[in-house]
């Protein structure tokens, strides 16, 4: 077990590595910012001037040295445009990103798992194909779209939830959370619902399929037989047993929910870090994109080796080691 | 269902090229037939092929040219669908912003999505193969680390990827459809490699290899037919993801230049007017987007039922 995490978090790290470098190097030939953050007008000695002030007229390995070596500090470049560090930037937004993501998983949770769960027990009800239709529409519908949509039924039309921004938020543990003030929660609803829709019918699907699974197997026959309560039934003997691919599943997907949170954040107006790279994008606020980068690799590195290691200690089944593939 | 009859075909009087020939247009015929038993599918499959006909002939059949400045006139912009412009003419699903027919830029944008969609994914096709066949065939140590790459990259979301490759490139045409094919050709390496692994441990690659052809002779005339069909499948499915994540990465603003209005741009472009009620502009394209996407998942799924054989009773 040892063994396999610690190849695992060198396996991690080589990634980050890898991604460092690329990323670097890639950015560095989308354009010269300096043609953007400067007057057209400023003459030659100015664009020296703040070239050299932002490092830009050092060799190319020579930056990345430094900038691997920054990072390593935990510096990762000052924001062109904002001029604070690019780091503290991307940390800012992180909690309004994770307060989305997180709300959208716990909702598509709730909604998902019950909803697998009903028309997997009753397979042939009308019920059931109403919510298996429902699926197919939540994976085809683009998130985008569905946004939009959602924006002009609850917001214009009914005008009964707001769509922009977070609203009130309030100060606990040292970060601005929106889900503890009414407004807030108010606030959260839309995005984190259209942010949940895609996960509601992935859960969905993978609730029935298990439950179909489950439900012909001779041990639930014999449940039956010997007249055990419906409930405990489910909870013990059905739940119990398809729970780790949904666990598993869970943690994966949450690391897709961050990812997919650009799209909502964009939609919404939400002050997240999905936001802030697309605003860096055009902008080419490049120590921006490179931290937001770094910051995302980083983190699903380390979703992947959590959903590793969970799996491995969920299912001992699962045979640890790189000779299984 | 019965099988439609397979071996029935052509005479046995018939030459071998010929016969092969007739062979051939009767399984078509009975996969069109046997495709034809989900009347949902045929559904599907009617509405694209009319979607691909109006990306085809778009410039033909469009009331209006939606990028040609001449025609076009602010007077009649934001105008509500079924309304008439200033010089008489009725605007089905209304006009956008800069008063252009939405139901013309919908055609051209559905042109646009369509060929990006496909023309990515038939390059991630061709790349993807070869690299799981190659992977497949070679196995070993070349295969495991091929693998380790695929897996490595399955284990990102597409949309981070494409995310990550367009914050570096920058936005344009050709850098959305490399972001687009780095993004697929992972899955089909996957799938071909799965039954390519199947495939090359049967007799008649073996007797090949006895023959002593060629390693691309093999891989290409008698491995890669055989591992083909999964490959059409996925193709369907991943050409509508291709649309969707375009549009959507159009849509943020970082994808397809406004050069190149696709149907995510006209979204995109509507959005602005959402908020203030004029929702046509967004919500037409949408719908259209959403019938592309659906169509194309219906006939993937009944060609998946049709050509996996595990699916099959």
């Amino acid at each position: 077990m040892i063994a396999f995490i610690i190849q695992r978090v060198f396996q991690g790290a080589a990634v980050v590595l890898a991604m460092s470098l690329i990323v670097f190097v890639g950015v560095y030939a989308i354009g010269d910012p300096v043609e953007i953050l400067i007057n057209p007008d400023a003459d030659q000695q100015t664009r020296e001037a703040v070239r050299q002030s932002l490092g830009l007229d050092k060799p190319l390995w020579m930056q990345y040295l430094y900038f691997v070596k920054s990072a390593l500090h935990g510096d990762l470049g000052t924001s062109f445009v904002f001029n604070i560090p690019a780091i503290q930037l991307i940390l800012q937004r992180l909690p309004a990103t994770l307060e989305l993501a997180l709300t959208a998983t716990v909702l598509a949770i709730l909604l998902g798992i019950p909803l697998g769960l009903v028309s997997g027990l009753n397979d042939k009800r009308w019920y059931s194909r109403m919510i298996m239709a429902g699926s197919i529409l939540g994976f085809s519908l683009p998130t985008f779209w569905v946004g939009l949509i959602l924006i002009l039924v609850f917001g214009v039309w009914l005008g009964w939830l707001p769509v922009y921004g977070r609203g009130d938020t309030v100060r606990f543990l040292g970060v601005e959370w929106s889900i503890f003030t009414l407004d807030g929660l108010r606030h959260i609803i839309l995005p984190a619902f259209n942010l949940a829709l895609f996960k509601i019918a992935l859960f969905i699907r993978l609730t029935r399929a298990g439950v179909m699974e489950v439900v012909n197997q001779d041990y639930i026959r014999f449940a039956n037989a010997m007249g055990i309560r419906k409930a405990r039934l489910l909870w013990r003997h059905i739940l119990k047993n398809i729970m780790i691919p949904i666990v598993t599943v869970i943690g994966i997907e949450f690391g897709s929910v961050v990812a997919f949170a650009v799209v909502t954040e964009s939609i919404f107006n939400w002050p997240g870090m999905g936001k802030l790279i697309i605003e860096s994008i055009n902008h080419l606020d490049r120590p921006v994109i490179v931290a937001y980068l770094m910051v995302i690799v980083v983190m699903f590195v380390i979703i992947n080796l959590l959903v590793d290691l969970l799996y491995a200690g969920l299912d001992p089944r699962v045979r640890l080691g790189s000779s299984n593939r | 269902m019965s099988d439609l009859g397979l071996n029935s075909g052509a005479s046995p009087k018939l030459a071998g090229p010929l016969r092969a020939l007739g062979e051939r247009s009767q399984r078509l015929r009975n996969f069109l037939l046997e495709y034809s038993l989900s009347p949902i599918a045929v559904v599907g499959g009617g509405i694209l092929i009319l979607l691909l006909l109006i990306a085809i002939f778009a410039p033909w059949i469009a009331p209006q040219n939606p990028y040609d400045l001449a025609s076009l006139s602010i007077l009649d912009a934001r105008l509500p669908p079924g309304s008439e412009s200033y010089d008489g003419y009725t605007h089905w699903l209304g006009t956008d912003g800069v008063g252009r027919d939405l139901l013309s830029a919908i055609m051209y944008g559905l042109r646009i999505s369509l060929s990006v969609g496909v023309v990515s994914s038939m390059f991630a096709l061709v790349i993807g193969m070869f690299v799981g066949l190659f992977a497949a065939y070679a196995g070993g140590r070349t295969e495991n680390i091929i693998m380790r790459i695929v897996d490595l990259q399955m284990s990102f979301p597409a949309i981070l990827i494409a995310l990550i490759l367009l914050a570096i490139l920058g936005r344009g045409a050709e850098k959305t459809m490399i972001a687009l094919i780095a993004v697929q050709w992972a899955y089909y390496a996957r799938t071909v490699r799965a039954s390519a692994l199947v495939e090359r441990e049967r007799e008649y690659i073996e007797a090949a290899r006895g023959l002593r052809l060629g390693h691309f002779r093999i891989v290409s005339r008698h491995l890669l037919p055989n591992c083909f069909a999964p490959l059409l499948v996925v193709l369907t499915v991943q050409v509508a993801h291709a649309i969707t994540l375009e549009a959507t990465l159009s849509f943020l603003g970082i994808g397809l230049p406004e050069t190149q209005p696709s149907l995510g741009l006209l979204i995109a472009n509507g959005y602005q007017y959402l908020l203030s009620g004029s929702y046509w502009i967004s919500i037409f394209p949408g719908v259209a987007l959403l019938i592309t996407i659906l169509s194309i998942n219906l006939v993937g799924d009944r060609l998946r039922e049709l050509l996996n054989p595990g699916m099959r009773r």
